[in-house]
Parts: structure tokens; C-alpha cells; sequence
């Protein structure tokens, strides 16, 4: 959030604390790929700039233990059914940092369609982003609703029941414009899905 | 020196524009009909190609080796341009640009009323020269089609690649009947198109003058490269006999070899097409063939300022192609008018700022989610978003120097924000004061009519509130650590 929104010099010490926390970890669960992508995107950049080359050989060894949630389940763990069920309909939306920061395609899609009960819809337009971006959705609160307002039609022409993601905050912004205008669709982070199991919904 | 973009310095902010845009519903469905057409049309161009991603490598690194010895490059062009015949002037602001060209013409056509044929060049609306021509009792026309319609209708360019995308057929009609006298036109395409070519070529065929953009200056022979799709700008630089053509500086290629690489990337980002119906090169003049006279206007008008820094250097790599505008989420809901500058969309964001200053753009670098579709589909490889943050990041620094900036609520949000995110007991002790502090506002685990910076959130939407348990605590509860 700092460092995207230009406070470049109050996400310096958020980055070291990162690091410090993290150093000792053997792997690193985040389930939100934006995060993650601020990692492998700036990081390296941000103790460069700093000219700290303790916090730059840190960071190198800590990244590769970083997984973004459903990174972890298909690359590290070579997951695709976790043993879930989930009887609903869901569609997905690939979040613009999980699909061209991260390059994640095809692994979450691969552990939805493997959730017995799961009828998993095809987003249309799947790849416009919904508007969020961070700061965007309060400096430009008129642009980035009209950018979700595209996405929420799209959702509601699948006719699923629930929209899932990677990342928390789009849909903490697809939630808000769905909810407002009274639809009853469900978003639910990809984890939720992949923990629930007969009979919990 | 004196830097001007088009009528950055006038403009409203970004948001201000945009949710004016946003109320006009004919400008966004033909926009959105616009940029889907045109998006899906340069997929198709791109998939068929096997080395697409080489293609964006090696002309990506032409651009920044050009741009690494720019020196060098413009003073090759230049000498060879002059060996063949041209004359080349150079300009440092858009002022320079404008007395060199209507030194030029005056000394071509001496005094009194003059008429000039343009094809399409960004370039001269940045520089705003149509306005000093005017100005100095010169009547340009413009005769890119679609500049025509921008020109006719007293409008703006909405997009760096079809300047009048924001209009449909029928408001381009209504144009024509009104400026052109036609009171029976109708909407078919095939009478716009015979009503355009009627109007354009009796002035090609009088007009003794020629100014024209470029798409590319190559240095080792001295030629300049125009690309285009209507033969206007064919037209434009062999029937004059005059021509002056105005190029930025950072449109120098080294060799015509690198042609290779943009001319193949350049169409198909631009317009879906694998190659431009009409691609004019030349160098210099030709007896009996072309202008007897040919100028070149080097163009600086802010960009050595962004040669310094690498990441802004980016920037300059840019050949115009527009692709990220028709990617662009942001520019498919407002279209270009609301950057209220002439480069507009994701490399307008980025450009105005940089070449003018941002203190006439400050809300440019924000108008975006940094999605990153316009990296995606750059030909080049510009990395857009990075400059973004790059460009939000002075922004902030330059904010926190004045007292008012220091004291600004996002300011203070976010040094508090960085301060609890930086110690657990802290962040901890925020998430309490803050299930505390949402019960003012909270309505059946929603929270509504947020104040301050949030409640340009929740004027729209909806926020679940903040859970009893975190998970963190959850985690506790179940025995764990």
C-alpha cells in the first residue's frame, strides 16, 4: 500500500521487518498474491536503492521460500485435490497481480475443478481488472466503480453462487459493489473454498 | 526554455474529468465499442506470430542502446540528412518548434495568407503549432481522417492512434453536413469516406505546403519513416512543394535494418494489422520527384530532462502505437479527454508529467490500478506501472517538503499505517481501537458513511466490519503458535 501509493520511504522499514520476521522461516504462506508480488517485484529494487546489501542478500535468500497461497498447494506441495467439497457454483477471478506479476494461470483453476460438488463457471472478460488498485479505489472512488460495476456484471452473467480469488482486497472490492446493489453472489477467498469439506456450507 | 504538452497546464484534475466523462453514456459505449474491436483485433495479430516476445526484446534493446547514445544518433541523422538534401533545425521547447516552422514558411511563400497540409502528428499538437499558425495567418488542414473529423468538429484528440475514437458515426455526419455544407449526408461509410476524399483532394491538389510527423528518423541513411492506413500522409510528403516534417528526438533508429523489428510490432499493436497499408520513406529531396524543399524539426521539448534516470528513460522508448490505451481499463470507462492532455491513457500518465512537469499532472500518475495490461501489450516493453510508482513517489517526496502536505490527512494515515504495520503489539492495539471505533458506523456488520479518505469507499460500496477474531488470535485459540 505505501510503497504503490509513493510513501517509497515509510515502506523501507515495513520491508526489513518483513525480512528480519521471515528470515529463519523454511516457507512463506501468503494468500494474497498482490503481497507477493510486492515482494518479488521490489524488494530487490527498494535495498538497492537503500545501498544495503545485507537486507539485498536477505531478501534473495528468503524469496524463493515465499509462495503465494495457491502457489504453494500446486508448485511446492504438487497439489491439485486438497479433499475438498464444496457444493456450490463458483466462478473465478484472476487477479491482476496473480496473472501478470505472478504469472499464475492455471493452478488455481486446477484446484477448484478438483473440489468434489464444485461447479466452476467461466469468468467473462476474466482478465479486466475490478477496479481496486489499491489507493485507486478512494482518489478515483467514480472511475474504479465504474470499473467494477463491468466486473460485477460479468460475475452475475455466470450465474454462480460464490466468486473466489486470490487476493482478499479485489474481492473486498467486488463484495462492496455486489453487496450494495443487493446480489446475493458470496465472495469467498480461494482458502475458504479449499477448506470446506461435506456437509459445511 | 519552456516546456509545454498540448494544454496540459489548463487541464482539471483527473478525477474531476473523469466522473464528468463517466455521466456522458454515448462517449463510453463508443469507446468501449471502439477499444474492444481494436483490442481484439491486435490479439488475433499477435497470436499468429511465433517470435512476438523476441520481437519486443530486440526492439526494446534497439531503443535503449538508441536512446544510450542518443548524441551520437541524431548527429549521424542529421549529417546524412543533410548530404541528401534536407535541412535540419532543432527546437528545444515548442516555442523553438513553432517560429522555425513559420520562419520556414514564410520564407518559402513569403507574406500573406498561406494554407498548409498536415498528416497526422502528435508531435505538432504538443507543441499546439496549429494554434501559432493560425496565429501567424496560416490555415492548417488536417488530413488524417480522423484529425479531420478532431479538426472540423473544434475538438480534441481522444487517442494517440484514431483521434476522433470517441465519436460515432452519426455525430461524425452531423459534422460534415455542418462544416462541409451537406445538408443530405448520411451515416453510410462509404459517403463519409467520399464526402472526406472530395473535401481532401482539392486541397492536395492546391496546397503548396506539407507538414508531417514521423514514425522513425534512421541515422545511417538520414531517411524518415512514415507509417500509415488512408494514403493522406502519402500524399502529404510527395505532392507539396515544401515539406517539414516535426520528429522528437527520441524517434532515431541507427540502422534501416531495425526496421525490421517495428515495422512488424508497430501495426499489429496499433490497429491489428500485419502491415500498414502505406509505408513512405525517404531521404533528403529528388529533382523532379517530391519537394524541392525538406526540413526537419528535431523536437527536445522536455525529453533530455528524462535521459538521466534509467527508469524514466523507459518513457522514451515509446513509438506511439497506442496499444496500452486500448488495454487499459481506466481509458476504457473515461476515454482520453479526461487526462486533459494530448498523450493520453497509460503512456499519457506517464508522458505529460515527465516532459512538462509534474507539477502540471500531479493526479496523472494516480490515474491508474496498475494492473499492468498496458506493460502486457507494450511492442516496446515500457514498463508503465513501475514508472508509475517511480513518478508517485515524487510526487509524495516533493508533498512532504511543504507544511500542508506534512499535515495532509493521506499523510498522516499513512505514516500511522506504516508505524503499527511495523510492530505487532502496535498493530495488535490498531485493530482493537479500530472494533472499537467502527461500532459508530457499524450496521449489521456493515459499515456505511465512513469518514474522511473512506468514505469515498463506502459512498459506493459496501465493508464487511472488521471480525471479533482475527486470525491470529483464532490461531491462538486453537492451541498453536
Amino acid at each position: 500500500m505505501h510503497y504503490n501509493t509513493g510513501y517509497h520511504r515509510e515502506a523501507i522499514p515495513l520491508v526489513r521487518r518483513f525480512v528480519e520476521m521471515f528470515r529463519e522461516s523454511e516457507c512463506v504462506c501468503v494468500p494474497s498474491a498482490s503481497c507477493v508480488a510486492m515482494m518479488r517485484e521490489h524488494y530487490a529494487l527498494i535495498a538497492r536503492q537503500e545501498n544495503d546489501a545485507a537486507l539485498l542478500a536477505d531478501g534473495h535468500a528468503l524469496l524463493p521460500r515465499v509462495f503465494e497461497f495457491s502457489e504453494l498447494l500446486t508448485e511446492r506441495l504438487q497439489l491439485e485435490d486438497v479433499g475438498a467439497s464444496f457444493a456450490q457454483s463458483v466462478t473465478y477471478h484472476p487477479s491482476c497481480h496473480s496473472l501478470r506479476m505472478l504469472n499464475i494461470r492455471e493452478g488455481p483453476l486446477k484446484l477448484l475443478r478438483a473440489v468434489r460438488g464444485l461447479d466452476l463457471r467461466d469468468l467473462p472478460e476474466r482478465e479486466q481488472c475490478c477496479g481496486f488498485g489499491g489507493t485507486f479505489a478512494v482518489k478515483n472512488a467514480d472511475v474504479s466503480v465504474a470499473m467494477l460495476e463491468a466486473k460485477e456484471a460479468c460475475v452475475i452473467e455466470t450465474g454462480a453462487e460464490v466468486v473466489t480469488a486470490l487476493d482478499n482486497s479485489c474481492l473486498m472490492q467486488i463484495y462492496g459493489g455486489l453487496h450494495r446493489a443487493g446480489s446475493p453472489v458470496k465472495t469467498m477467498h480461494i482458502a475458504e473454498i479449499l477448506a470446506s469439506t461435506e456437509g459445511a456450507v | 526554455m519552456s516546456v509545454r504538452v498540448g494544454k496540459t497546464s489548463a487541464a482539471r484534475a483527473f478525477p474531476v474529468a473523469a466522473k464528468e466523462a463517466l455521466g456522458n453514456e454515448q462517449l463510453r459505449r463508443n469507446v468501449h465499442h471502439a477499444t474492444d474491436v481494436i483490442r481484439n483485433k491486435r490479439a488475433l495479430r499477435v497470436e499468429e506470430m511465433p517470435d512476438w516476445q523476441q520481437l519486443r526484446d530486440a526492439a526494446s534493446e534497439i531503443k535503449q542502446h538508441t536512446l544510450a547514445h542518443l548524441d551520437f544518433y541524431l548527429e549521424e541523422f542529421t549529417r546524412n540528412c543533410e548530404r541528401a538534401g534536407g535541412k535540419v533545425h532543432w527546437a528545444r521547447d515548442a516555442d523553438e518548434a513553432n517560429a522555425i516552422a513559420v520562419k520556414l514558411i514564410r520564407e518559402f511563400a513569403g507574406e500573406g495568407a498561406q494554407e498548409v497540409i498536415k498528416v497526422k502528428t502528435m508531435t505538432s499538437d504538443e507543441v499546439q503549432m496549429n494554434v501559432a499558425l493560425e496565429a501567424a495567418d496560416i490555415t492548417p488542414i488536417e488530413t488524417d481522417l480522423a484529425d479531420m473529423i478532431v479538426q472540423l468538429g473544434h475538438d480534441e484528440p481522444s487517442h494517440i492512434v484514431v483521434p476522433a475514437l470517441h465519436k460515432n458515426r452519426v455525430e461524425i455526419r452531423d459534422i460534415f453536413r455542418r462544416e462541409m455544407n451537406l445538408p443530405e449526408l448520411t451515416e453510410q461509410p462509404e459517403e463519409l469516406a467520399a464526402a472526406a476524399r472530395r473535401y481532401l483532394r482539392e486541397r492536395f491538389l492546391r496546397t503548396k505546403i506539407g507538414i508531417s510527423g514521423a514514425n522513425f528518423l534512421v541515422a545511417e541513411t538520414g531517411a524518415v519513416c512514415v507509417v500509415e492506413s488512408e494514403g493522406n500522409g502519402r500524399m502529404c510528403v510527395t505532392l507539396p512543394e515544401m515539406l517539414i516534417t516535426l520528429v522528437g528526438i527520441e524517434k532515431v533508429i541507427p540502422r534501416s535494418q531495425d526496421l525490421e523489428a517495428f515495422l512488424q510490432l508497430l501495426p499489429r499493436s496499433a490497429t491489428g494489422e500485419r502491415m500498414n497499408p502505406y509505408n513512405s520513406l525517404w531521404s533528403g529531396v529528388t529533382s523532379g520527384d517530391g519537394p524541392r524543399e525538406f526540413h526537419v524539426i528535431l523536437l527536445d521539448n522536455g525529453r533530455t530532462k528524462l535521459l538521466e534516470d534509467e527508469l524514466e528513460r523507459e518513457t522514451l522508448q515509446c513509438i506511439r502505437c497506442g496499444a496500452c490505451l486500448n488495454a487499459c481499463p481506466v481509458y476504457r470507462e473515461t476515454g482520453g479527454l479526461a487526462y486533459g492532455s494530448i498523450y493520453s491513457g497509460p503512456i499519457g500518465a506517464i508522458l505529460s508529467p515527465q516532459l512538462q512537469s509534474l507539477e502540471h499532472s500531479r493526479s496523472l500518475p494516480y490515474a491508474s490500478t496498475l494492473c499492468g495490461a498496458c506493460y502486457e501489450v507494450c511492442p516496446v516493453k515500457i514498463d508503465i506501472p513501475e514508472v508509475l510508482i517511480h513518478l508517485r513517489g515524487r510526487l509524495v517526496r516533493e508533498e512532504q517538503k511543504t507544511l500542508s502536505g506534512k499535515l495532509g490527512i493521506e499523510n498522516l494515515a499513512m505514516q500511522a499505517a506504516a508505524t503499527s504495520f511495523t510492530s505487532a503489539r502496535r498493530y495488535e492495539a490498531a485493530q482493537r481501537f479500530a472494533r472499537v471505533g467502527q461500532k459508530l458506523f457499524e450496521h449489521d456488520g456493515e459499515l456505511r458513511n465512513l469518514p474522511g479518505l473512506a468514505g469515498g469507499w463506502t459512498k459506493f460500496r459496501d465493508l464487511r466490519a472488521i471480525p471479533k477474531q482475527s486470525f491470529r488470535e483464532w490461531w491462538k485459540s486453537e492451541g498453536r503458535s
